[in-house]
C-alpha cells in the first residue's frame, strides 16, 4: 500500500510542478492553458453528474453562465453603478484601481460559487425528480432559456453584451494578466481535483453510483436519494460557477448566448470531454479534456470554417463507436491495472457461452 | 394588468388566430416526432434542423423562380431520401441503445446540419414570398396573411393523409406492428430495418412539408432549428405518443401560448418563454406523477 502511495505522490507533485512551470515554459500559450484548466474542471464536474450519478445533464452551462455574469456584475457593482457601466458598453467611463479590481474579482468569485450552488439546490428538487432523457432535455431547455432570458435583461447588457472590467492598467508587466488568470484557474483545477478525489474515496460516491445503477433499489435500501442528488448537483454548480467567473474575466466580454450560456459550445464540450475520456472515472475527464483541447486547438486552425462540422462528426463518432471512452477501453484491455480480478474459469465459461 | 393586449380585444383575436394557425404547423412537426419516437424509441434533436432544411429546399425553388408553394410537394420527396440516408448512416446504430446516446448523436447531426446550411445558404434571415396577400377581418383590424391559412390547410391535409396511410397501407401496418413489438414483428416476417428507415424517412418528409410552409409563412435561418425540436418534444410529452387529436390540440395550445407570450413579455423573450414552458411542463408532470410515486418514463 505504501508503495502505491509513494507512486501517487511522485505523480501528483510532478503534475503540480508542471502546472506551475507551464506559464513560464509555454509563455505564448497562457490563454490556452487557462482554457485547458477550465475545461478540465467542467469535464470533472460534469462527470460527477453524468458519470457517477447517471443524470446526464446539458444544464451545467446554466451555472457556468450564471457565475460569469455574477462575477462581472459584482466586480462592477461594488464600485460603480452597474446600469451605467453596461450602457456605456466598451467605453471606459469608469476605471477600476488595482486594489478595486482584485477586491472585486475576489468577492465576485465568492458570490459566483455560492449563488449557482444555491440555485442548483433551489431548483434541484423539481428538476432532479425527472429521470433519464427527460432530465437531459429539461436541462437542455433550462440552459437555452437562461441564455435567451439573459439576452433580454437590460442591466446586464442585454443582447449588446457586457464588458468585464479590464485588467488594471497600473500593472505594467504585460505577462501579469495571463499569469493571474492562469494561476487562478490552476488553483481552481487543483481544488476541484482534490475535492473530486475526496469524493471518490467516500461513501457519497457509492451512493451516487447506487443511484446511477438503480435508483428505485437505492431508495428501497433506505437511501434518501433526492438529498444526495441535490448535494451532487450543488457540488457541480459550485465549481461550474467559479469556472464561469474566471472565464468571464479572461475573455473580457460576456455575450448572453455566445459566451455565457453557450450551450452550443461549452455545454456540449463538457459532455463530450467526459465521454471521450470515459465517464465514471477519476482520470477519464482529465484525459478527455486534455485530448479534446489539443485536438481542438490543433485542428481548429487547419479546418477554419469547418470546425463545427468536425465537432458534430466527432460527437457522432465518439458517441456511437466509443461510448465507454478511453478509460473504458483501457479497462477492457487491461482489467488488472484497474484492480479488477478476473476469474479465469469464469471468463472461459463466458467465452463458451458465446 | 397594464398590457396592451388586455386593452385591445382585437389584438387578442389577432393573437389567437395567429397562434392557432401556427400551432397546427407545430403539431405537424410533433406528429413526425411522435411517430419516430414511438416506433424507434429515439429522441431526435435534429428534428428542427430537418424542418429548416426542408424550408431551404422551398427557398431554393423560390430563388429559381418556381412558386415556393410547390415546395410542399417537392420538399418532402427530397427530405424522405435525406431521412433514409441519415438512418442508414447514423441512426441505425443508435436505435437499440440508451436514449441519451440517441440524444447526443442527433445533437451531433444537428450541429453538422446547421453548419452545412450556413455554408450553403448563408447566415441571413430569409423568407420565400408567396404573394398570397392578406385577408382583413373585423373592419380591417385583424390581418391574416393568406399564406398562414394555406399552411394550416396543407398541414391538416398531410396529417390526415398520413393517418389514413398508416391505417390502410401495408407499410403503415408494418410500422404499427413494429411500434407495438419489434421482436414479434421481426419473427412474423416484417423487415424491421426497412420499417425503421421508412419511419425516419416519413418523419423527415413531414419535416420537409413543415419547413416549406415555414419558408412562406415565417422566416428561415440556419440556427433556429432547436426551438422547433423543443416545441415538438413539448407537444409530444403533453399529448402522449400516438394520440393524434391530442397532438393537434396541444400544438394549437402551444401556438396560442407563444403568440400571447410574444405580446405580453415582448418578442425578445419569445424563445426563452418556449424553453421555460418546456421546463415547467416537465416539472409539473413530475410533481403530478410523484404523488403516485411514479416518474416520467
Amino acid at each position: 500500500m505504501n508503495k502505491i502511495k509513494q507512486k501517487d505522490l511522485i505523480l501528483y507533485s510532478g503534475l503540480i510542478i508542471l502546472g506551475l512551470a507551464a506559464p513560464y515554459l509555454f509563455s505564448a500559450f497562457k490563454v490556452q492553458l487557462t482554457y485547458l484548466c477550465v475545461l478540465i474542471v467542467l469535464a470533472m464536474t460534469w462527470n460527477l453528474q453524468g458519470g457517477e450519478m447517471g443524470y446526464n445533464t446539458f444544464g451545467n452551462i446554466l451555472f457556468y453562465g450564471l457565475g460569469m455574469y455574477l462575477t462581472a456584475s459584482v466586480q462592477v457593482g461594488m464600485f460603480f453603478p452597474l446600469a451605467e457601466w453596461t450602457e456605456s458598453g466598451g467605453e471606459k467611463t469608469f476605471v477600476h484601481t488595482t486594489a478595486q479590481y482584485f477586491q472585486g474579482i475576489g468577492v465576485g468569485l465568492l458570490v459566483s460559487a455560492i449563488i449557482p450552488a444555491l440555485v442548483a439546490g433551489a431548483i434541484g428538487y423539481a428538476i432532479l425528480g425527472l429521470r433519464g432523457h427527460y432530465f437531459a432535455i429539461c436541462t437542455l431547455g433550462l440552459g437555452i432559456a437562461a441564455g435567451e432570458i439573459a439576452g433580454g435583461i437590460e442591466i446586464i447588457g442585454a443582447g449588446q453584451g457586457f464588458t468585464t472590467p479590464p485588467f488594471p492598467a497600473e500593472i505594467v508587466d504585460n505577462e501579469a494578466r495571463g499569469k493571474f488568470f492562469y494561476f487562478l484557474s490552476f488553483a481552481l483545477l487543483i481544488g476541484t481535483f482534490v475535492f473530486v478525489k475526496y469524493i471518490y474515496g467516500s461513501r457519497f460516491k457509492l451512493i451516487l453510483n447506487a443511484i446511477r445503477d438503480n435508483e428505485d433499489k437505492a431508495e428501497a435500501m433506505g437511501i434518501q436519494t433526492m438529498k444526495y442528488k441535490i448535494t451532487g448537483w450543488m457540488c457541480s454548480a459550485f465549481f461550474c460557477g467559479l469556472a464561469g467567473g474566471i472565464m468571464g474575466g479572461l475573455i473580457g466580454y460576456i455575450d448572453s448566448t455566445d459566451v455565457a450560456f453557450d450551450g452550443r459550445e461549452m455545454g456540449v464540450f463538457m459532455v463530450l470531454m467526459a465521454i471521450l475520456g470515459g465517464k465514471g472515472t477519476l482520470w477519464g475527464p482529465v484525459i478527455g479534456a486534455t485530448l479534446f483541447h489539443f485536438f481542438k486547438e490543433g485542428l481548429w486552425t487547419l479546418i477554419l470554417g469547418w470546425q463545427y462540422v468536425a465537432l458534430g462528426v466527432l460527437i457522432v463518432v465518439i458517441v456511437i463507436y466509443f461510448p465507454e471512452g478511453l478509460m473504458g477501453w483501457l479497462r477492457e484491455k487491461y482489467p488488472e491495472r484497474f484492480g479488477e480480478v478476473i476469474d479465469e474459469k469464469d471468463r472461459k465459461a463466458q467465452v463458451e457461452l458465446k | 394588468m397594464d398590457f396592451l393586449i388586455f386593452k385591445a380585444p382585437m389584438l387578442m383575436v389577432q393573437a389567437s388566430l395567429d397562434g392557432i394557425l401556427l400551432g397546427i404547423l407545430f403539431a405537424l412537426i410533433a406528429y413526425g416526432m411522435a411517430l419516430q419516437w414511438g416506433v424507434m424509441n429515439i429522441i431526435n434533436i435534429a428534428q428542427g434542423d430537418l424542418v429548416i432544411l426542408g424550408g431551404y429546399i422551398a427557398y431554393t425553388m423560390y430563388l429559381a423562380g418556381i412558386h415556393p408553394a410547390w415546395g410542399v410537394i417537392v420538399s418532402p420527396i427530397i427530405m424522405y431520401f435525406v431521412g433514409w440516408y441519415l438512418y442508414k448512416l447514423v441512426i441505425n446504430k443508435v436505435v437499440d441503445r440508451d436514449l441519451f446516446i440517441s440524444i447526443l448523436a442527433t445533437f451531433g447531426i444537428a450541429i453538422v446540419m446547421q453548419q452545412l446550411m450556413n455554408f450553403i445558404f448563408g447566415a441571413d434571415v430569409v423568407v420565400a414570398q408567396s404573394e398570397y396577400g392578406t385577408t382583413m377581418l373585423f373592419d380591417n383590424s385583424v390581418t391574416l396573411p393568406n399564406s398562414k391559412i394555406f399552411s394550416a390547410f396543407i398541414s391538416v391535409l398531410y396529417a390526415v393523409g398520413l393517418v389514413i396511410y398508416m391505417k390502410k397501407s401495408r407499410l403503415g401496418r408494418a410500422i404499427r406492428a413494429t411500434a407495438q413489438n419489434a421482436r414479434a414483428a421481426k419473427i412474423l416476417g416484417v423487415d424491421t430495418e426497412k420499417v425503421y428507415a421508412a419511419t425516419f424517412g416519413i418523419n423527415a418528409a413531414l419535416c420537409g412539408v413543415a419547413g416549406a410552409l415555414i419558408a412562406i409563412t415565417l422566416t428561415l435561418h440556419p440556427y433556429v432549428g432547436l426551438p422547433y425540436t423543443v416545441r415538438s418534444f413539448m407537444i409530444v410529452i403533453v399529448a402522449g405518443l400516438g394520440n393524434l387529436p391530442a397532438v393537434a390540440i396541444s400544438g394549437m395550445g402551444l401556438g396560442l401560448f407563444e403568440e400571447f407570450a410574444d405580446y405580453i413579455l415582448g418578442t425578445e423573450f419569445r424563445i426563452g418563454a418556449v424553453f421555460m414552458l418546456l421546463v415547467f411542463i416537465l416539472v409539473y408532470r413530475r410533481f403530478k406523477l410523484s404523488k403516485k410515486r411514479e416518474y416520467l418514463k
